[in-house]
Protein backbone atom coordinates (compact mmCIF):
# COMPACT_ATOMS: atom_id res chain seq x y z
CA UNK A 1 0.00 0.00 0.00
CA UNK A 2 1.08 3.40 -0.85
CA UNK A 3 1.03 5.46 2.14
CA UNK A 4 1.96 8.83 1.35
CA UNK A 5 3.05 10.48 -2.24
CA UNK A 6 5.81 13.10 -3.20
CA UNK A 7 6.22 14.65 -6.94
CA UNK A 8 9.95 15.00 -6.75
CA UNK A 9 12.51 13.47 -5.64
CA UNK A 10 14.00 16.84 -3.69
CA UNK A 11 10.60 17.56 -2.03
CA UNK A 12 10.97 17.71 1.80
CA UNK A 13 7.15 16.76 2.87
CA UNK A 14 5.34 14.19 0.99
CA UNK A 15 1.75 13.93 1.38
CA UNK A 16 -0.42 11.16 3.72
CA UNK A 17 -2.90 9.61 1.22
CA UNK A 18 -4.99 7.06 3.54
CA UNK A 19 -6.87 7.13 6.34
CA UNK A 20 -5.19 6.07 9.45
CA UNK A 21 -1.25 7.02 9.07
CA UNK A 22 -0.19 6.25 12.82
CA UNK A 23 2.89 7.15 15.01
CA UNK A 24 5.14 4.82 15.06
CA UNK A 25 4.34 2.94 11.67
CA UNK A 26 6.74 2.31 8.33
CA UNK A 27 5.17 4.12 5.42
CA UNK A 28 5.89 3.60 1.59
CA UNK A 29 5.90 6.90 -0.12
CA UNK A 30 5.45 7.31 -4.06
CA UNK A 31 7.63 9.76 -6.09
CA UNK A 32 4.94 10.67 -8.62
CA UNK A 33 7.67 11.83 -11.01
CA UNK A 34 10.05 8.61 -11.09
CA UNK A 35 7.30 6.07 -10.07
CA UNK A 36 9.53 4.22 -7.64
CA UNK A 37 8.89 4.03 -3.82
CA UNK A 38 10.70 4.98 -0.48
CA UNK A 39 10.20 3.94 3.07
CA UNK A 40 10.65 7.08 5.92
CA UNK A 41 9.18 6.52 9.40
CA UNK A 42 6.05 7.93 11.00
CA UNK A 43 6.36 9.82 14.36
CA UNK A 44 3.36 11.20 14.64
CA UNK A 45 -0.30 9.99 14.02
CA UNK A 46 -1.08 12.60 10.76
CA UNK A 47 -4.83 12.73 8.68
CA UNK A 48 -5.40 11.37 5.29
CA UNK A 49 -4.01 14.50 3.02
CA UNK A 50 -1.63 16.37 5.90
CA UNK A 51 2.12 16.50 4.61
CA UNK A 52 4.66 14.31 6.34
CA UNK A 53 8.43 15.81 6.79
CA UNK A 54 11.41 13.72 4.61
CA UNK A 55 13.93 15.12 6.19
CA UNK A 56 14.57 17.29 9.60
CA UNK A 57 14.06 21.25 9.55
CA UNK A 58 15.03 24.03 11.13
CA UNK A 59 13.27 27.85 11.40
CA UNK A 60 14.00 29.80 8.33
CA UNK A 61 14.23 26.69 6.20
CA UNK A 62 12.29 26.71 3.01
CA UNK A 63 9.69 23.84 2.74
CA UNK A 64 9.86 22.29 -1.12
CA UNK A 65 7.24 20.22 -2.28
CA UNK A 66 6.76 19.98 -6.51
CA UNK A 67 10.53 20.45 -6.14
CA UNK A 68 9.47 24.50 -5.91
CA UNK A 69 9.49 26.40 -2.65
CA UNK A 70 5.89 26.33 -0.88
CA UNK A 71 6.91 28.47 2.21
CA UNK A 72 8.72 28.72 5.46
CA UNK A 73 9.51 27.07 8.52
CA UNK A 74 8.23 28.65 11.53
CA UNK A 75 8.72 26.04 14.34
CA UNK A 76 11.56 23.04 13.98
CA UNK A 77 10.28 20.02 12.28
CA UNK A 78 11.62 16.51 12.67
CA UNK A 79 11.25 13.91 10.16
CA UNK A 80 8.54 11.65 10.07
CA UNK A 81 6.63 14.83 11.84
CA UNK A 82 3.43 16.47 10.93
CA UNK A 83 4.29 19.52 8.83
CA UNK A 84 1.19 22.50 8.68
CA UNK A 85 0.02 25.56 9.48
CA UNK A 86 1.45 25.10 13.16
CA UNK A 87 5.08 24.63 11.99
CA UNK A 88 5.05 26.02 7.98
CA UNK A 89 3.53 29.82 6.79
CA UNK A 90 3.52 31.50 3.61
CA UNK A 91 6.40 33.71 2.63
CA UNK A 92 3.72 35.55 0.59
CA UNK A 93 0.99 38.26 1.09
CA UNK B 1 -9.48 9.74 -27.89
CA UNK B 2 -12.87 9.84 -29.77
CA UNK B 3 -13.12 12.48 -32.15
CA UNK B 4 -17.22 12.92 -32.31
CA UNK B 5 -20.13 13.64 -30.25
CA UNK B 6 -23.87 14.59 -30.57
CA UNK B 7 -24.27 18.05 -30.20
CA UNK B 8 -26.33 20.76 -31.39
CA UNK B 9 -25.29 23.46 -33.71
CA UNK B 10 -26.34 27.09 -33.16
CA UNK B 11 -27.64 29.64 -35.88
CA UNK B 12 -23.78 31.34 -35.48
CA UNK B 13 -22.03 27.50 -36.08
CA UNK B 14 -21.27 27.24 -32.16
CA UNK B 15 -21.89 23.71 -30.60
CA UNK B 16 -23.83 23.23 -27.06
CA UNK B 17 -24.36 20.04 -25.85
CA UNK B 18 -27.45 21.08 -23.49
CA UNK B 19 -30.54 22.69 -25.18
CA UNK B 20 -32.03 25.32 -22.35
CA UNK B 21 -34.77 27.62 -22.98
CA UNK B 22 -33.44 30.53 -20.26
CA UNK B 23 -35.79 33.01 -18.28
CA UNK B 24 -33.00 35.53 -17.74
CA UNK B 25 -33.55 38.42 -15.37
CA UNK B 26 -31.43 41.75 -16.07
CA UNK B 27 -31.74 42.76 -12.18
CA UNK B 28 -32.92 41.66 -9.02
CA UNK B 29 -36.44 43.27 -9.49
CA UNK B 30 -37.31 40.98 -11.76
CA UNK B 31 -36.51 37.61 -10.48
CA UNK B 32 -39.69 36.92 -9.37
CA UNK B 33 -41.03 37.58 -12.68
CA UNK B 34 -38.45 34.98 -14.12
CA UNK B 35 -39.13 32.52 -11.11
CA UNK B 36 -42.83 32.63 -12.17
CA UNK B 37 -42.12 32.05 -15.96
CA UNK B 38 -40.10 29.31 -15.22
CA UNK B 39 -42.98 27.90 -13.01
CA UNK B 40 -45.29 28.15 -15.77
CA UNK B 41 -43.50 26.67 -18.32
CA UNK B 42 -42.11 23.01 -18.24
CA UNK B 43 -38.55 23.07 -19.01
CA UNK B 44 -38.16 26.95 -18.61
CA UNK B 45 -34.83 27.69 -16.67
CA UNK B 46 -35.02 30.74 -14.61
CA UNK B 47 -31.89 31.93 -13.55
CA UNK B 48 -32.30 34.11 -10.37
CA UNK B 49 -29.34 36.49 -9.45
CA UNK B 50 -28.66 39.33 -6.89
CA UNK B 51 -27.63 42.70 -8.78
CA UNK B 52 -28.25 44.61 -11.84
CA UNK B 53 -29.66 47.91 -10.13
CA UNK B 54 -27.09 51.28 -10.11
CA UNK B 55 -23.90 49.34 -11.15
CA UNK B 56 -21.98 51.79 -13.54
CA UNK B 57 -18.77 52.00 -15.86
CA UNK B 58 -16.66 48.77 -16.02
CA UNK B 59 -18.82 47.05 -13.29
CA UNK B 60 -21.84 47.50 -15.42
CA UNK B 61 -19.92 46.50 -18.63
CA UNK B 62 -19.33 42.89 -16.66
CA UNK B 63 -22.74 42.90 -15.72
CA UNK B 64 -24.18 43.05 -19.42
CA UNK B 65 -20.94 40.74 -21.11
CA UNK B 66 -21.91 37.77 -18.48
CA UNK B 67 -25.91 38.15 -18.83
CA UNK B 68 -25.79 38.39 -22.99
CA UNK B 69 -22.85 35.94 -22.48
CA UNK B 70 -25.08 34.07 -20.77
CA UNK B 71 -28.25 33.80 -23.11
CA UNK B 72 -25.53 33.60 -26.15
CA UNK B 73 -23.81 30.73 -24.73
CA UNK B 74 -24.52 27.10 -27.12
CA UNK B 75 -25.88 25.37 -24.24
CA UNK B 76 -28.96 27.57 -24.16
CA UNK B 77 -31.53 27.55 -27.42
CA UNK B 78 -33.50 30.28 -26.52
CA UNK B 79 -33.83 32.99 -23.82
CA UNK B 80 -36.62 35.50 -22.38
CA UNK B 81 -35.53 38.37 -20.77
CA UNK B 82 -37.03 40.13 -18.15
CA UNK B 83 -35.87 44.00 -16.37
CA UNK B 84 -37.85 45.85 -14.52
CA UNK B 85 -37.48 48.63 -17.04
CA UNK B 86 -37.21 48.07 -21.35
CA UNK B 87 -33.67 50.09 -22.13
CA UNK B 88 -31.37 47.72 -20.36
CA UNK B 89 -33.61 44.89 -21.16
CA UNK B 90 -33.17 45.87 -24.90
CA UNK B 91 -29.36 45.99 -24.36
CA UNK B 92 -29.14 42.41 -23.39
CA UNK B 93 -31.98 41.28 -25.75
CA UNK B 94 -30.13 42.97 -28.84
CA UNK B 95 -26.85 41.35 -27.62
CA UNK B 96 -27.86 37.66 -27.67
CA UNK B 97 -29.68 38.59 -30.57
CA UNK B 98 -26.55 39.05 -32.60
CA UNK B 99 -26.05 34.83 -32.67
CA UNK B 100 -28.93 34.63 -34.33
CA UNK B 101 -31.31 32.30 -31.82
CA UNK B 102 -34.48 33.17 -30.63
CA UNK B 103 -35.05 36.16 -27.83
CA UNK B 104 -37.74 38.06 -26.52
CA UNK B 105 -37.28 41.17 -23.86
CA UNK B 106 -39.98 42.14 -21.42
CA UNK B 107 -39.79 45.16 -19.10
CA UNK B 108 -42.33 45.38 -16.18
CA UNK B 109 -42.95 48.82 -16.00
CA UNK B 110 -46.07 50.17 -17.06
CA UNK B 111 -47.26 46.41 -17.06
CA UNK B 112 -47.14 45.11 -13.43
CA UNK B 113 -45.49 41.84 -12.55
CA UNK B 114 -48.72 39.73 -14.12
CA UNK B 115 -49.18 40.93 -17.47
CA UNK B 116 -45.48 40.60 -17.72
CA UNK B 117 -45.76 37.15 -16.56
CA UNK B 118 -48.74 36.01 -18.91
CA UNK B 119 -46.69 38.02 -22.17
CA UNK B 120 -43.27 35.81 -20.96
CA UNK B 121 -45.07 32.74 -20.27
CA UNK B 122 -46.52 32.68 -24.12
CA UNK B 123 -43.22 33.17 -25.74
CA UNK B 124 -41.30 30.66 -22.97
CA UNK B 125 -43.97 27.92 -23.91
CA UNK B 126 -42.97 28.62 -28.03
CA UNK B 127 -39.58 28.65 -27.83
CA UNK B 128 -39.40 25.97 -25.15
CA UNK B 129 -41.98 23.86 -28.10
CA UNK B 130 -39.82 24.79 -30.61
CA UNK B 131 -36.43 23.55 -28.81
CA UNK B 132 -37.77 20.09 -27.99
CA UNK B 133 -37.47 19.52 -32.16
CA UNK B 134 -34.14 20.49 -32.13
CA UNK B 135 -31.82 17.28 -33.23
CA UNK B 136 -28.57 16.68 -31.91
CA UNK B 137 -26.00 16.21 -34.77
CA UNK B 138 -22.47 14.78 -35.03
CA UNK B 139 -19.83 17.31 -34.38
CA UNK B 140 -16.05 17.17 -33.93
CA UNK B 141 -13.91 17.39 -30.88
CA UNK B 142 -12.31 20.40 -31.25
CA UNK B 143 -16.23 22.29 -31.61
CA UNK B 144 -16.13 22.18 -27.95
CA UNK B 145 -14.92 24.90 -25.34
CA UNK B 146 -13.77 22.85 -22.22
CA UNK B 147 -13.08 25.25 -18.90
CA UNK B 148 -11.60 24.03 -15.96
CA UNK B 149 -11.55 25.75 -12.04
CA UNK B 150 -11.40 23.28 -8.88
CA UNK B 151 -12.89 23.63 -5.86
CA UNK B 152 -12.41 22.79 -1.79
CA UNK B 153 -8.91 21.52 -2.94
CA UNK B 154 -6.91 19.48 -0.63
CA UNK B 155 -3.37 17.75 -1.51
CA UNK B 156 -4.94 15.17 -3.16
CA UNK B 157 -6.16 17.77 -5.89
CA UNK B 158 -2.56 18.68 -6.73
CA UNK B 159 -1.44 15.09 -6.57
CA UNK B 160 -4.45 13.22 -8.65
CA UNK B 161 -7.61 15.39 -10.07
CA UNK B 162 -5.65 18.40 -10.77
CA UNK B 163 -3.10 16.40 -13.31
CA UNK B 164 -5.65 14.26 -14.47
CA UNK B 165 -7.21 17.63 -15.84
CA UNK B 166 -3.87 18.51 -17.17
CA UNK B 167 -3.35 15.05 -18.97
CA UNK B 168 -6.77 16.38 -20.71
CA UNK B 169 -6.18 19.54 -21.36
CA UNK B 170 -3.03 18.41 -23.12
CA UNK B 171 -4.84 15.58 -25.29
CA UNK B 172 -7.23 18.70 -26.02
CA UNK B 173 -5.31 21.16 -26.81
CA UNK B 174 -3.40 18.73 -29.38
CA UNK B 175 -6.60 18.54 -30.79
CA UNK B 176 -7.60 21.63 -31.59
CA UNK B 177 -9.99 22.33 -28.92
CA UNK B 178 -10.83 26.09 -27.23
CA UNK B 179 -10.05 25.70 -23.20
CA UNK B 180 -9.33 28.36 -20.13
CA UNK B 181 -8.26 28.28 -16.75
CA UNK B 182 -8.17 31.16 -14.57
CA UNK B 183 -7.96 31.54 -10.41
CA UNK B 184 -6.02 34.79 -10.58
CA UNK B 185 -4.84 34.58 -6.73
CA UNK B 186 -4.90 30.91 -6.84
CA UNK B 187 -1.54 31.14 -8.99
CA UNK B 188 0.56 32.67 -5.86
CA UNK B 189 3.58 31.18 -5.95
CA UNK B 190 3.67 29.67 -9.29
CA UNK B 191 3.15 32.47 -11.48
CA UNK B 192 6.64 32.27 -13.03
CA UNK B 193 5.38 28.84 -14.31
CA UNK B 194 2.37 30.11 -15.83
CA UNK B 195 4.60 33.41 -17.34
CA UNK B 196 7.10 31.00 -18.45
CA UNK B 197 3.92 28.59 -20.40
CA UNK B 198 2.75 31.64 -22.24
CA UNK B 199 2.97 31.18 -25.76
CA UNK B 200 5.02 34.41 -26.23
CA UNK B 201 6.21 38.01 -25.04
CA UNK B 202 3.24 39.65 -25.39
CA UNK B 203 1.27 37.25 -23.59
CA UNK B 204 3.33 37.00 -20.69
CA UNK B 205 3.45 40.61 -20.20
CA UNK B 206 -0.42 40.63 -20.12
CA UNK B 207 -0.14 38.06 -18.06
CA UNK B 208 1.87 39.32 -15.78
CA UNK B 209 0.19 43.09 -15.90
CA UNK B 210 -3.57 41.25 -14.58
CA UNK B 211 -1.73 38.78 -12.11
CA UNK B 212 0.39 42.33 -10.54
CA UNK B 213 -3.17 43.91 -10.74
CA UNK B 214 -4.44 41.44 -8.67
CA UNK B 215 -1.68 41.03 -6.32
CA UNK B 216 -2.44 44.71 -5.34
CA UNK B 217 -5.99 44.76 -5.08
CA UNK B 218 -4.97 41.65 -2.20
CA UNK B 219 -2.61 44.02 -0.70
CA UNK B 220 -4.79 47.12 -0.16
CA UNK B 221 -7.52 45.37 1.56
CA UNK B 222 -6.08 42.32 3.11
CA UNK B 223 -6.24 43.15 7.30
CA UNK B 224 -3.94 39.80 8.20
CA UNK B 225 -2.12 37.56 5.31
CA UNK B 226 -5.15 36.21 3.70
CA UNK B 227 -4.36 32.80 6.32
CA UNK B 228 -8.24 33.06 6.85
CA UNK B 229 -9.25 33.16 3.21
CA UNK B 230 -6.50 31.70 1.23
CA UNK B 231 -6.08 28.84 1.90
CA UNK B 232 -9.48 28.31 2.55
CA UNK B 233 -10.46 26.43 6.22
CA UNK B 234 -12.04 23.93 3.80
CA UNK B 235 -8.44 23.93 2.47
CA UNK B 236 -6.44 23.39 5.96
CA UNK B 237 -8.74 20.72 7.06
CA UNK B 238 -7.52 19.09 3.93
CA UNK B 239 -3.79 19.26 4.32
CA UNK B 240 -2.76 22.75 1.99
CA UNK B 241 -0.91 24.92 4.44
CA UNK B 242 0.54 28.00 2.29
CA UNK B 243 -0.93 30.02 -0.60
CA UNK B 244 1.98 29.00 -2.82
CA UNK B 245 1.41 25.31 -2.51
CA UNK B 246 -2.29 25.48 -3.22
CA UNK B 247 -1.60 27.33 -6.13
CA UNK B 248 1.10 24.68 -6.56
CA UNK B 249 -1.37 22.18 -7.21
CA UNK B 250 -3.61 24.25 -8.69
CA UNK B 251 -1.67 24.88 -11.77
CA UNK B 252 -1.89 21.07 -12.83
CA UNK B 253 -4.64 21.48 -14.31
CA UNK B 254 -2.77 23.18 -17.44
CA UNK B 255 -0.93 20.07 -17.91
CA UNK B 256 2.78 19.77 -19.06
CA UNK B 257 2.38 20.63 -23.02
CA UNK B 258 -0.51 23.36 -23.51
CA UNK B 259 0.92 26.95 -23.67
CA UNK B 260 -1.01 29.61 -22.81
CA UNK B 261 -2.64 31.36 -25.98
CA UNK B 262 -3.90 34.51 -24.78
CA UNK B 263 -5.17 36.41 -21.94
CA UNK B 264 -9.28 37.22 -21.20
CA UNK B 265 -10.95 39.56 -19.12
CA UNK B 266 -14.04 38.25 -17.20
CA UNK B 267 -16.32 36.56 -19.35
CA UNK B 268 -14.97 37.68 -22.38
CA UNK B 269 -15.16 35.24 -24.92
CA UNK B 270 -11.97 34.21 -26.68
CA UNK B 271 -11.27 34.53 -30.29
CA UNK B 272 -9.51 31.49 -31.20
CA UNK B 273 -8.88 27.74 -29.92
CA UNK B 274 -5.68 27.10 -27.65
CA UNK B 275 -5.64 27.84 -23.64
CA UNK B 276 -6.55 30.98 -22.23
CA UNK B 277 -6.31 32.54 -19.32
CA UNK B 278 -9.03 34.59 -17.91
CA UNK B 279 -8.18 36.85 -15.33
CA UNK B 280 -11.13 35.90 -12.58
CA UNK B 281 -12.32 35.31 -8.80
CA UNK B 282 -10.73 31.96 -7.68
CA UNK B 283 -14.27 31.69 -5.99
CA UNK B 284 -16.06 28.64 -7.88
CA UNK B 285 -19.69 29.38 -8.49
CA UNK B 286 -18.41 33.18 -9.72
CA UNK B 287 -15.49 31.46 -11.85
CA UNK B 288 -17.46 29.07 -13.73
CA UNK B 289 -19.94 31.74 -13.96
CA UNK B 290 -17.54 33.20 -15.72
CA UNK B 291 -16.65 30.19 -18.15
CA UNK B 292 -20.52 29.96 -18.85
CA UNK B 293 -20.82 33.47 -20.06
CA UNK B 294 -17.29 33.04 -21.86
CA UNK B 295 -19.24 30.50 -24.08
CA UNK B 296 -17.77 27.60 -22.54
CA UNK B 297 -20.23 24.33 -22.75
CA UNK B 298 -18.65 21.56 -20.68
CA UNK B 299 -16.80 21.59 -17.57
CA UNK B 300 -14.20 20.12 -15.67
CA UNK B 301 -13.97 20.63 -11.61
CA UNK B 302 -11.46 18.67 -9.66
CA UNK B 303 -12.19 18.18 -5.74
CA UNK B 304 -10.53 17.47 -3.06
CA UNK B 305 -12.78 18.09 0.19
CA UNK B 306 -15.69 17.38 -1.57
CA UNK B 307 -17.46 21.09 -3.37
CA UNK B 308 -21.07 20.24 -3.91
CA UNK B 309 -21.07 23.11 -7.37
CA UNK B 310 -23.14 23.31 -10.40
CA UNK B 311 -24.27 25.67 -12.94
CA UNK B 312 -27.67 26.27 -14.35
CA UNK B 313 -25.94 26.03 -18.28
CA UNK B 314 -22.67 24.65 -17.82
CA UNK B 315 -22.52 21.12 -17.11
CA UNK B 316 -19.90 20.60 -14.46
CA UNK B 317 -17.82 17.20 -14.63
CA UNK B 318 -16.63 16.50 -10.86
CA UNK B 319 -13.39 14.21 -10.66
CA UNK B 320 -11.66 13.54 -6.85
CA UNK B 321 -8.39 11.67 -6.11
CA UNK B 322 -9.63 11.57 -1.94
CA UNK B 323 -10.67 8.45 -1.43
CA UNK B 324 -12.58 9.51 2.09
CA UNK B 325 -14.67 12.07 -0.04
CA UNK B 326 -15.49 9.08 -2.92
CA UNK B 327 -16.79 7.38 0.17
CA UNK B 328 -18.76 9.83 2.34
CA UNK B 329 -20.03 12.33 -1.03
CA UNK B 330 -19.61 9.63 -3.98
CA UNK B 331 -23.23 11.65 -5.09
CA UNK B 332 -21.22 14.20 -6.20
CA UNK B 333 -18.47 13.00 -7.86
CA UNK B 334 -18.67 11.52 -11.72
CA UNK B 335 -15.10 10.98 -11.90
CA UNK B 336 -13.27 8.62 -9.41
CA UNK B 337 -9.48 9.27 -9.81
CA UNK B 338 -8.66 7.81 -6.55
CA UNK B 339 -6.45 4.79 -7.98
CA UNK B 340 -3.79 6.84 -9.14
CA UNK B 341 -2.24 7.66 -5.71
CA UNK B 342 -2.14 3.47 -5.40
CA UNK B 343 -0.84 3.22 -8.32
CA UNK B 344 -3.55 1.65 -9.62
CA UNK B 345 -3.93 3.53 -12.80
CA UNK B 346 -1.24 6.01 -14.68
CA UNK B 347 -1.97 9.89 -15.51
CA UNK B 348 -2.52 9.11 -18.91
CA UNK B 349 -5.29 6.53 -18.01
CA UNK B 350 -6.84 8.77 -15.60
CA UNK B 351 -6.99 11.76 -18.29
CA UNK B 352 -8.74 9.31 -20.39
CA UNK B 353 -10.91 8.25 -17.82
CA UNK B 354 -12.00 11.98 -17.61
CA UNK B 355 -12.33 12.27 -21.10
CA UNK B 356 -14.64 9.55 -21.68
CA UNK B 357 -17.29 11.22 -18.90
CA UNK B 358 -16.61 14.34 -21.40
CA UNK B 359 -17.94 12.66 -24.43
CA UNK B 360 -20.34 10.69 -22.37
CA UNK B 361 -21.79 14.02 -20.70
CA UNK B 362 -21.39 15.94 -23.88
CA UNK B 363 -23.58 13.52 -25.64
CA UNK B 364 -26.29 14.26 -23.39
CA UNK B 365 -25.68 12.22 -19.66
CA UNK B 366 -26.51 14.26 -16.71
CA UNK B 367 -23.72 15.15 -14.64
CA UNK B 368 -23.91 14.75 -10.97
CA UNK B 369 -24.58 18.51 -9.69
CA UNK B 370 -27.26 18.78 -12.40
CA UNK B 371 -29.14 16.21 -11.49
CA UNK B 372 -29.05 17.61 -7.96
CA UNK B 373 -29.87 20.59 -9.19
CA UNK B 374 -26.79 22.56 -8.91
CA UNK B 375 -27.75 25.56 -10.43
CA UNK B 376 -25.19 28.39 -8.77
CA UNK B 377 -25.36 31.38 -10.92
CA UNK B 378 -23.23 33.97 -8.86
CA UNK B 379 -22.02 37.65 -10.86
CA UNK B 380 -19.26 38.94 -10.55
CA UNK B 381 -18.86 42.49 -8.90
CA UNK B 382 -15.96 45.19 -9.23
CA UNK B 383 -17.05 47.52 -6.79
CA UNK B 384 -20.02 49.45 -5.03
CA UNK B 385 -22.82 50.37 -6.99
CA UNK B 386 -23.49 54.26 -7.70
Amino acid sequence: MIHCVLHDPNDSVAVVVVEGVAAGSTLTGLILDEDRTITLPCVQDIPLGHKVALRDMAVGDTVIKYGIDIGRVVQPIRRGEHAHVHNVKTKRW
Amino acid sequence: MQTTFQGYRRENGRVGIRNHVVILPIDDLSNAACEAVGNNVKGALAIPHPYGRLQFGADLDLHFRTLIGTGANPNVAAVVVIGIEEQWTKKVVDGIKATGKPVAGFGIELHGDHDTIMRASKAAKEYVQWASELQRVSCRVDDLWVSCKCGESDTTSGCGSNPTVGDAFDKLYEAGCTLVFGETTELTGGEQIVAARCRDESVRVEFMRVFDRYQDVINRHKTSDLSDSQPTKGNIAGGLTTIEEKALGNIQKIGRKCLVDGVLDKAEAPTGHGLWFMDSSSAAAEMVTLCAAAGYVVHFFPTGQGNVIGNPILPVIKLCANPRTVRTMSEHVDVDVTGLLQRAITMSEAGDKLLDMMFRTANGRLTAAEALGHREFVLTRLYESA
